[in-house]
């Protein structure tokens, strides 16, 4: 029998430093990796509390914020390569154009 | 007892490796660290007895999407981070902010941990496939067929995206 606080406090855990990576991080690979950091955190939550009300709909949401994550992804990642083409960089700081 | 235990360590594992993730330079070490994390939760979706999730977890997360993203590191042939020269706000203002939001979060679980009691593990009959694939095609029928349609849409827009311009 685990308390099911544990479960929600490494959730936080993991969530927090997944926010703070996607703060500190200048690479914009390694923010995407962040963001899905923090998905999983927050998958984490539904699957403890899916087990502890005994209700499978916490499964499914999983299930969805897996295919959300798969498309965000996909998207992102031909995002990253299109400007990576047209900046010929990597990082975050010098895709500045939108900058007054 | 060996519930907990096995929570303790596998927590500890994902832990160490999203604090890996932060401190590499490398995104090829942030990647495979990301992997490490991932595998871990697939083993405490297990001990909470979500076996479809944890099953869908090493597949989908730790195969495709991972996959996806160690390929994009080698066709860009991402080298390591550079430190960049300008201000240090996210660093100043970001490391406290996430650790005042973390020891929040922690504080309030840990004080209503009574009113939230703990979880056993799963008895066999719940999280399994077949249960899940009744409540999908069942009463999430909609938002299922909805997803197939993001996915398709995510797809063009991939295609789209990396098309090379003329």
């Amino acid at each position: 029998m685990v308390p099911l606080s544990w479960y929600l406090i490494l959730s936080a855990i993991l969530f927090s430093i997944g926010a703070f990576a996607f703060l500190l991080k200048r690479n914009i690979i390694t923010i995407f990796m962040a963001i899905e950091l923090m998905l999983n955190g927050v998958n984490l939550s539904f699957v403890a509390f899916a087990s502890h009300w005994h209700k499978l709909s916490g499964h499914v949401f999983v299930f969805f914020v897996m295919v959300v994550a798969a498309a965000e992804a996909a998207v992102g990642l031909a995002i990253i390569i299109a400007v990576f083409r047209s900046r010929e960089t990597l990082n975050v700081d010098r895709v500045n154009l939108l900058k007054l | 007892m060996v519930h907990q235990a096995l929570f303790i360590f596998f927590g500890i594992i994902c832990v160490a490796g999203a604090i890996n993730l932060l401190l590499q330079r490398h995104p090829i070490n942030s990647a495979l660290s990301l992997v490490v994390v991932m595998g871990a939760l697939a083993l405490i979706y297990l001990l909470l007895g979500a076996e479809f999730v944890a099953a869908i977890q090493v597949i989908v997360y730790a195969g495709a999407i991972m996959v996806l993203f160690v390929f994009v590191i080698m066709l860009l042939n991402a080298g390591a981070e550079e430190r960049s020269k300008g201000s240090h706000v996210a660093l100043v203002l970001g490391g406290p902010g996430v650790a005042i939001v973390a020891g929040l979060l922690t504080w309030v679980m840990v004080h209503s941990n009574p009113q939230l009691g703990s979880v056993a593990i799963g008895p066999s009959d719940f999280g399994e496939t077949h249960a899940i694939a009744r409540l999908l095609f069942r009463d999430f029928l909609l938002p299922f067929e909805v997803t197939s349609v993001l996915i398709l849409i995510a797809i063009m827009g991939a295609v789209v995206l990396g098309r090379k311009e003329n």
